[in-house]
């Protein structure tokens, strides 16, 4: 049997405070097998963040063990948590986040330029992950000429680019209009049937409702783990 | 990422902002280009001395009273006067090695000639001074044994003093001048020779016979007492061999004991070139030093706005973190942002230091020399400067924490 794409096991995490410490995470404990869509859910605060950082290795938690596709990655180093996200993960952002000096093209190929060995041909892959979702006619556009939902496109491009395993998406459709939103949700769908594991939060019920897989957290805790 | 990515990278973030990547260029620019004139102001003076030390003629020694060989406090040459009239005569005698002898003994002097007067160095010698330095005359004829042995009251003028006291082109030979209210008649003028490697103005000097300065000048000096004796060596070959025999004949003359100091010292042209050297470049190194001050200031410039620079892009930083860039990748990226200025600074800095130090020797007529050492040192500094300075905004880069840096306003 194929190991489960993300598997915690009673992850804490505490952030040092004035007066003693903050737990985003108390003791999170869920297996999330490849291939699955999950919508991460639940009231401001709870730590939807915190637990997606610690999926995608921006973070390390305080306590507990996190596998990644069966692979212990609780204690790794800076440089060989780096070298995970550039090649297994995949970040969409709330605000884009795109290189605002950089066109569409060259935003996509920014984790290629971190990809050890080096790409031959990083602008094919580029205009490729581009085409993809729909933007291959804006490669040359810088991202203040782009619409919002155009931008989130690009940047889902980036976040494929180096053909990930998973991908971990922020509130998405956060900053997008409903039919944007929707149209972003769609575009993730469809790249979710190709196979790779995707994991968005959101605030939102209906985009909640176009997922399979909804966890809910409150307080540090998963209150809800349900499959539609 | 392989350097040439990273420094295409680094090119598009100083692009982006040209105005300010220019102004943190200028430190730098100003500073290597100040760097170049110094070394190259420097040098040439260095060089133009040793020419004109070479100039008087290689085979030439100098014999000063009073030592410079004891230990501890230097007496100065001349300090106690230890040199006499004998003593010259015993060395044209007893030195196979030497050529010519002659000896001075200077004083300053008021000079009047008609309305006019000047100061200046008034040399008693005797006929053999300008065959020893290999002197040319512009007009008349220098001093003859028969006037210095009859201590007469003739004069040779200096060319400077020649231009201060007559009018350009006045016939002033068998004319009469007044040194120390005692009546001269001008038998010669000098040609123009310029300065002695202690850099007196050889041409502001005047000669009469050194009999005439001890019997009609001197004052209650003891008779027999010389400033300095100069010596030609039958070759180059054996100037060393004569400053030896001068030295030994010396030391017998004036009765030193073994282990006892030289009361008088001996140079040659060459120790003189190469004292002149020593303080050329002490004085080049100064230069040099003032000037990388200023390159020191251009490097904090660099670190300041690489710091803002940084600041600024925190996000930026988080967005390559969040993709895969390592600590390193990072570093690497700032650290030659922060070389790019530096060096294209320092190339800038480099041509205009060299275009300067021609624009120097062009309008000021100083002798400029720029090597190719000194450009590599302007170039290699510069490099060092943006690493060093660069080094800790990039390590600040580097240090953030991804999520922090993505949170960034
Ligand atoms: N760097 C930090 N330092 C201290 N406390 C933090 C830090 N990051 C998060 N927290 C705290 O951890 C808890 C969880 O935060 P988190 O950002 O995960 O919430 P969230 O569920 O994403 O909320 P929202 O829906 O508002 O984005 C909060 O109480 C927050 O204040
Ligand atoms: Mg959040």
């Amino acid at each position: 049997m194929q190991p489960p794409i993300i598997q915690f096991r009673d992850l804490w995490k505490g952030y040092p405070m004035a007066g003693g410490r903050v737990d985003a995470l108390k003791g999170v404990s869920v297996r999330i097998e490849a291939g699955e869509f999950v919508a991460i859910m639940g009231p401001s605060g709870s730590g939807k963040s915190t637990m997606m950082h610690i999926a995608g290795l921006l973070d390390s938690p305080s306590q507990g063990v996190y596998e990644l596709g069966g692979e212990n990655v609780s204690a790794l180093s800076r440089d060989q948590r780096a070298d995970i996200r550039n090649r297994k993960i995949g970040f969409v952002f709330q605000s884009f986040n795109l290189l605002s000096r950089c066109t569409a093209l060259e935003n996509v190929e920014l984790p290629m330029l971190y990809h050890r060995p080096a790409f031959p041909d990083r602008r094919q892959r580029a205009l490729a992950a581009l085409r993809l979702v729909g933007m291959e006619a804006r490669a040359a556009h810088l991202p203040t000429k782009l619409s919002g939902g155009q931008q989130q496109r690009a940047a889902i491009a980036r976040a494929l680019v180096n053909q990930p395993a998973l991908i971990l998406a922020d509130e998405p459709t956060g900053n997008l209009d409903t039919r944007t939103g929707q149209e972003i949700m769609e575009l993730l769908a469809g790249l979710n049937a190709q196979g790779i594991t995707i994991i968005i939060v959101t605030h939102d019920p209906e985009v909640g409702q176009a997922v399979r897989r909804r966890i809910k957290l409150r307080d540090g805790l998963i209150e809800v783990d349900e499959v539609a | 990422m392989g350097i040439w990515l990273t420094m295409q990278m680094a090119l598009r973030a100083l692009l982006a902002y040209k105005v300010r990547t220019l102004l943190t260029m200028l430190g730098i620019i100003i500073g290597i280009g100040s760097v170049i004139v110094m070394i190259s102001i420097g040098r040439g003076a260095n060089a133009s001395i040793q020419e004109q030390i070479h100039s008087l003629g290689s085979n030439m020694l100098m014999i000063f009273s009073g030592t410079s060989k004891s230990g501890g406090v230097r007496s100065g040459y001349g300090t106690k006067p230890t040199l006499y009239v004998s003593d010259v005569a015993a060395i044209a005698r007893d030195c196979p090695a030497a050529l010519n002898v002659a000896h001075a003994t200077i004083q300053n002097e008021q000079i009047v000639a008609g309305k006019r007067n000047w100061g200046a160095r008034v040399y008693g010698t005797t006929e053999s001074y300008v065959v020893v330095w290999d002197w040319p005359l512009q007009e008349g004829e220098f001093l003859s044994e028969s006037q210095v042995r009859a201590a007469a009251n003739v004069v040779i003028l200096g060319a400077a003093v020649y231009e201060n006291l007559f009018e350009p082109g006045a016939e002033v030979i068998g004319q009469r001048l007044r040194i120390k209210n005692v009546p001269f008649r001008i038998i010669g003028i000098l040609s123009p020779k310029g300065r002695t490697p202690s850099g007196q103005d050889q041409d502001d000097t005047v000669f009469i016979p050194y009999t005439t300065m001890e019997r009609k000048l001197a004052g209650q000096r003891l008779p027999g007492l010389v400033n300095f004796i100069l010596v030609s060596a039958q070759s180059g070959e054996l100037v060393e061999e004569a400053k030896r025999e001068v030295e030994e004949l010396l030391r017998q003359r004036h009765r030193l004991q073994p282990g006892v100091d030289d009361d008088f010292t001996v140079r040659t042209l060459d120790e003189f070139a190469a004292m002149a050297g020593k303080t050329t470049n002490t004085m080049t190194w100064l230069l040099a030093a003032v000037a990388a001050i200023s390159l020191l200031v251009g490097g904090i410039g660099i670190m300041n706005i690489m710091l803002v620079s940084v600041t600024e892009r925190t996000r930026e930083i988080g967005i390559r973190m969040a993709v895969g860039a390592r600590k390193s990748d990072v570093l690497f990226q700032f650290l030659v942002e922060a070389m790019v200025i530096s060096l294209a600074g320092g190339i800038m800095g480099t041509i205009l230091g060299v275009s300067s130090a021609q624009l120097i020797a062009r309008l000021a007529g100083w002798m400029t020399i720029i090597s190719l050492d000194s450009i590599l040192l302007a170039t290699i500094f510069s490099a060092v400067v943006g690493i060093f300075f660069g080094f800790y905004p990039a390590r600040k880069a580097s240090n953030l924490d991804p999520i922090e840096a993505l949170r960034h306003n």
